[in-house]
């Protein structure tokens, strides 16, 4: 079992075997990582839930302040985004190496895109008055309570935002690694990781969507 | 491909490099990606903190020795008592047995060469130390007087303390314990040695699996819900604000589902060391090994349905009550059942009273006594009169200091050799666990009677009646302090003085001690194929 | 203050302070029981089969589970019987019996401010009679308190934004302790009092020289003069709902939903009138948080309660 002694590829790092063993290893931890991604983002959806069931009235008003059209664009965006990367490691499987860095950069970007819109609809609302504790300029009878609402509008949107500004700069490196020809058709682990964050990144958003902007239109 | 069985014959000393050898300057300990170095990283740390920590428990009781709140005002001392809680939980016990002993031991048991993400370890130790940091930075900036739990809405509306550091330094804390568990959880599935098949594993890695478990599963609740404090204290949002409907409650709930099973992180890799200390030190196989396994997991599992009985008198329901009580109550059955199979190891074998086996015993009696005190307080209607009294102090501390750190010094000494490649000395150490255990008892037995006499904790004045009571606490607290320090004195001394270790002192068995003491760089030099279960002791 | 012995627990004050003791030195003996068990076998095993001595140390025969499932069930049947026992306690500290004289209790950085029903107001002292059930509604100003009898063996929380409650029947006069159990800042090992336990001719006695308005007319002051009276009177032009017999009813709501009109509902409606609007009427009633403190909000629950008729009040 002395596998030291055997020929081992450049990539298998010092403390696998033999790159199975490594490739399950990483996408293993990255599953873990992702239960505990959920976990993080569990809390968030169940305070929210908790105040909206303690609220439904302040909530559902507040909730019409986002913009549902930028939203579904988003929604969109990063529905594409997933796909993009999937073909993009497709590809790289299948020996290609160009097609697969040219797709990794156009999902980074869409991430980047995304940011943007997002970016744009946090400035809209700046305008309008919508940001608890910067401007805030809501003054009718459930103003208090739609608070709540934008609070936790912003914290569970700026930490997916943070996520997907994470997921683009891993996009872009993997995208410059596939194009210097640092993976072959044996070797795709890191890609492979990165696409299974990116798919929990437009996951989340998923369950941002309805919740945020949909329930109780 | 050779085959060594996990036997406790001891293979002749291999002579090589070990893993000190690969580079001495500070800037190879801090770029690192040897588990085993990192591990080192650690326990410095956690020692700074421990020592931190016990100077804050020192002015605690030291204040306490008069019933007037003379020494310190109330502001330093409830200060005192948060900086305790604060550095010892997050900084000290969640980490201890796991980041040293688990970092350095983990791969050797399982036979690997490393942890799976080798860089993320180090990258783990780094978000340790800046937490640290931020933490630091609250106590020099004038500190904080939440207590640890941060009960809102005294955390995010009426304290004007430095929150804001300390959240942010647990916070980043937090995600170090997360990612140590997510490496253990990985190298623990992928980097197994041949034949080491689940029910090969030593209860020491059993134990530092299911608190990786925990570990992942707890830590990010924790860390949403200290960023909702902060978020209060920021903006003013109401989540947690009675005052704008929100719901203290709440923050209870969300706390205690983490900072409940972060107890059983605490203790369960205690239990995990106590069940290898034992086993070598009586030269008898675990009795029930199968049942130790399905202990920790029942623990670990049911640890996360229990955290209501925090909250018994806080304004939760009756029938949350009885739900809470009858599963606090359950999960108390795997430990009990822990308990009498460390006895039964006992049982027929040849017990040799080292300093690590001391620690092992001393470690079961203490925290049979902390558990069973825990069923006090599991039974609501007495709960109710006991909870938030200085009978819940002594019952955590039996767990947390008569259990965890008992543990953790008992495997430092255990496992010195292996770390080291040196001995300490054997009657020191032999003394310094029986004054640790008479320090102890000294200081925490006091608190139940003063908890059952009706003394509320975390008071910095008490009526005149429980001055004899804590006296005696205080008296205790300095020969357990005194009792901490010798085996930092010993164990250094030992580093330049000590005889040569060999790589089995104790004629133990497991893969750890296959290999050098200390060990090469990459841990083994051929990797062992394992062909049995991890105890073979004959008395 | 009656005296403590150092190592002794304080005397028991209240009908439940027996029963609690009992299952507290049953758990103790039972505790011990296992503890010695388990040290002097452990001893005993240490002192045989220490290295050196002559002893059988046959192996172990191959591993039958009896032995662990004995040691499971049997702590499991013990656990389930102190459950069992706990629990029916728990539920009889935690239901109030009908016909308790309520006594309102606000916590306060760093004090208690106590409210009985005929008006008599008390701070960091509480009055009550021998043998006679109490039944303490209470709630907090600022952070969260917990009031404290250790002579009673009880403790309850006292929450900001919500009522707890907790009763108890004094068996003993005597002036004892009251502490607040809940870190809450600053002086709180100093937010401590008395709970002074007379007997009944006493107690009316102390009623009758400190008595004044009672709490339900201090209410109804306290109604004209904030302005609540402007809406909920049956003259007032607002659409407002009127509150007579309000308390106790079943209320449904503007979202569909039906509460029951209790102290916290009403308390609510005064400090956060958006969180459940009746049904048929618009949310236009000010929110009072910051203009009432919680005593005034108490007085104001005593009022409408008063206002059923029957409830409590004259």
């Amino acid at each position: 079992m002395n596998s030291i002694s055997h020929a081992r590829p450049a990539f298998l790092e010092q403390q696998f075997d033999d790159p199975l063993q490594q490739r399950e290893s990483s996408v293993f931890g990255m599953w873990a990582f992702l239960a505990t991604e959920i976990l993080f983002f569990g809390v968030l959806f169940l305070g929210y839930a908790i105040c909206r069931w303690r609220f439904p009235v302040a909530f559902a008003e507040a909730a019409k302040h986002t913009d549902l059209v930028l939203g579904s664009i988003e929604t969109a965006v990063l529905l594409v985004s997933s796909c993009v990367v999937t073909i993009a490691l497709r590809d790289l499987r299948l020996g290609g190496r160009r097609l697969a860095a040219a797709l990794l950069l156009a999902t980074a970007m869409l991430g980047l895109l995304f940011l943007a819109l997002h970016g744009k609809e946090y400035y809209d609302e700046f305008h309008e008055g919508l940001m608890p504790g910067v401007h805030y300029t809501l003054a009718q009878p459930h103003a208090v309570h739609m608070k709540l609402f934008f609070c936790l509008y912003y914290f569970i949107t700026l930490y997916h935002s943070l996520h997907v500004t994470v997921g683009v700069l891993l996009l872009l490196a993997m995208s410059w690694r596939t194009f210097r020809g640092g993976f072959s058709a044996d070797y795709t682990t890191p890609v492979e990781v990165t696409s299974m964050y990116w798919h929990l990144v437009d996951i989340v958003w998923i369950f941002v969507f309805p919740l945020m902007y949909l329930v109780g239109r | 491909m050779s085959v060594i069985s996990p036997a406790f014959e001891t293979p002749a000393p291999i002579g090589h490099r070990s893993f000190y050898d690969e580079g001495n300057t500070l800037w190879s300990w801090l770029t690192t990606r040897d588990h085993k170095r990192i591990a080192i990283l650690y326990a410095i740390s956690i020692t700074f903190f421990f020592l931190l920590g016990s100077l804050a428990a020192a002015m605690i009781r030291l204040e306490l020795v008069t019933p007037a709140g003379d020494l310190w005002s109330a502001e330093t001392y409830n200060k005192a008592f948060t900086f305790h809680g604060v550095v010892m939980v997050w900084f000290f016990l969640i980490p201890s047995i796991p980041v040293t002993l688990g970092n350095f031991l983990l791969p050797l048991m399982i036979g690997a060469r490393d942890m799976a993400f080798p860089r993320l370890n180090l990258f783990s130790w780094y978000l340790f130390a800046v937490g640290g940091l931020f933490t630091m930075a609250a106590l020099l900036a004038g500190g904080v007087d939440t207590g640890w739990t941060f009960y809102t809405p005294f955390s995010t509306m009426f304290s004007n303390t430095n929150v804001f550091l300390v959240i942010i330094g647990v916070f980043i804390t937090g995600f170090s314990t997360i990612l140590t568990g997510l490496n253990f959880i990985v190298t623990t599935h992928s980097l197994r040695a041949p034949g080491m098949t689940w029910f090969r594993l030593p209860l020491f890695v059993w134990a530092m699996y299911a608190v990786a478990l925990v570990m992942m599963l707890a830590t990010p609740v924790l860390a949403m819900t200290l960023s909702l404090i902060g978020l209060e204290r920021f903006f003013g949002v109401g989540i947690f604000d009675p005052a704008m409907g929100g719901d203290p409650l709440l923050f209870q709930h969300m706390f205690w589902f983490y900072s409940h099973p972060a107890v059983y992180i605490m203790i369960l890799p205690a239990m995990g060391v106590a069940s290898e200390l034992i086993t070598c030190g009586a030269r008898r196989n675990i009795f029930g090994y199968k049942f130790m396994i399905y202990a920790i997991v029942g623990i670990s599992v049911i640890g996360f349905l229990v955290w209501g009985h925090h909250m018994f008198v806080s304004g939760m329901s009756l029938y949350a009550g009885i739900v809470f009580s009858i599963l606090s109550f359950l999960v108390a059955v795997p430990s009990a059942i822990k308990v009498f199979n460390w006895t039964a190891t006992l049982y027929k074998g040849t017990i040799d009273f080292t300093a690590w086996m001391l620690y092992a015993i001393g470690f079961v009696g203490l925290f049979m006594l902390g558990g069973v005190t825990g069923l006090f307080l599991a039974a609501t209607a007495l709960d109710v009169d006991l909870t938030d009294t200085f009978f819940v102090v002594a019952h955590f501390h039996y767990i947390m200091v008569g259990g965890s750190v008992m543990a953790y010094l008992g495997g430092i000494h255990y496992w010195w050799p292996k770390f080291t490649g040196r001995m300490y000395s054997a009657a020191w150490a032999r003394f310094a666990a029986i004054m640790m255990f008479v320090g102890f008892n000294l200081t925490f037995f006091p608190q139940y009677l003063l908890g059952w006499a009706g003394m509320p904790r975390r008071y910095h004045q008490y009526d005149p009646q429980y001055q004899l009571l804590n006296v005696l606490s205080s008296a205790g607290a300095a020969v357990l302090g005194l009792a901490y320090l010798l085996p930092i004195i010993y164990l250094a001394w030992s580093l330049r003085h000590g005889a040569p270790a060999g790589p089995n002192p104790w004629r133990a068995s497991g893969l750890e001690w296959l290999t050098d003491s200390p060990p090469p760089k990459h841990n083994f030099e051929v990797t062992p194929v394992v062909t049995h279960g991890p105890y073979q002791y004959t008395p | 203050m009656s005296p403590v012995t150092p190592l002794l627990e304080p005397p028991e004050a209240s009908s439940i302070a027996p029963h609690v003791d009992l299952l507290f030195y049953v758990m103790l003996t039972l505790s011990v029981i296992v503890i010695a068990g388990v040290v002097l076998a452990m001893g005993w095993f240490c002192l045989k089969y220490r290295r050196g001595t002559h002893a059988d140390r046959s192996p172990r025969p191959p591993h039958s589970h009896w032995i662990e499932i004995t040691w499971i069930t049997i702590p499991l049947l013990l656990f389930l019987c102190i459950f069992a026992w706990s629990i029916r306690l728990y539920a009889r500290m935690r239901t109030p019996p009908p016909g308790a004289t309520p006594v309102y209790v606000v916590g306060k950085q760093w004090m208690w401010r106590i409210q009985h029903v005929g008006g008599q107001r008390e701070i960091n002292t509480l009055h009550v009679p021998l043998g006679r059930p109490i039944h303490l509604i209470m709630t907090s100003q600022d952070v969260i308190h917990s009031f404290f009898v250790p002579a009673f063996r009880l403790k309850q929380d006292v929450v900001p934004g919500m009522y707890t409650d907790l009763w108890f029947t004094a068996t003993r006069p005597g002036t004892y302790q009251l502490d607040c159990a809940e870190y809450c800042g600053v002086d709180h090992s100093r937010m401590g009092g008395r709970v002074i336990v007379m007997q009944p001719a006493a107690f009316a006695d102390w009623q009758r020289r400190h008595g004044g308005q009672s709490l339900a007319a201090q209410g109804a002051a306290l109604f004209r003069k904030a302005g609540c009276s402007g809406c909920h009177d049956s003259q007032s032009s607002v659409h407002a709902p009127n509150l007579r017999g309000l308390y106790g009813r079943r209320v449904p709501l503007r979202d569909g939903s039906i509460v029951l009109a209790d102290d916290s509902y009403i308390h609510d409606s005064i400090m956060l009138p958006d969180k459940q609007v009746a049904a048929g009427y618009s949310p236009i009633m000010p929110s009072f948080q910051g203009q009432l403190g919680e005593s005034e909000v108490l007085e104001l629950v005593a009022y409408i309660k008063s206002r059923n008729g029957k409830g409590a009040g004259p």
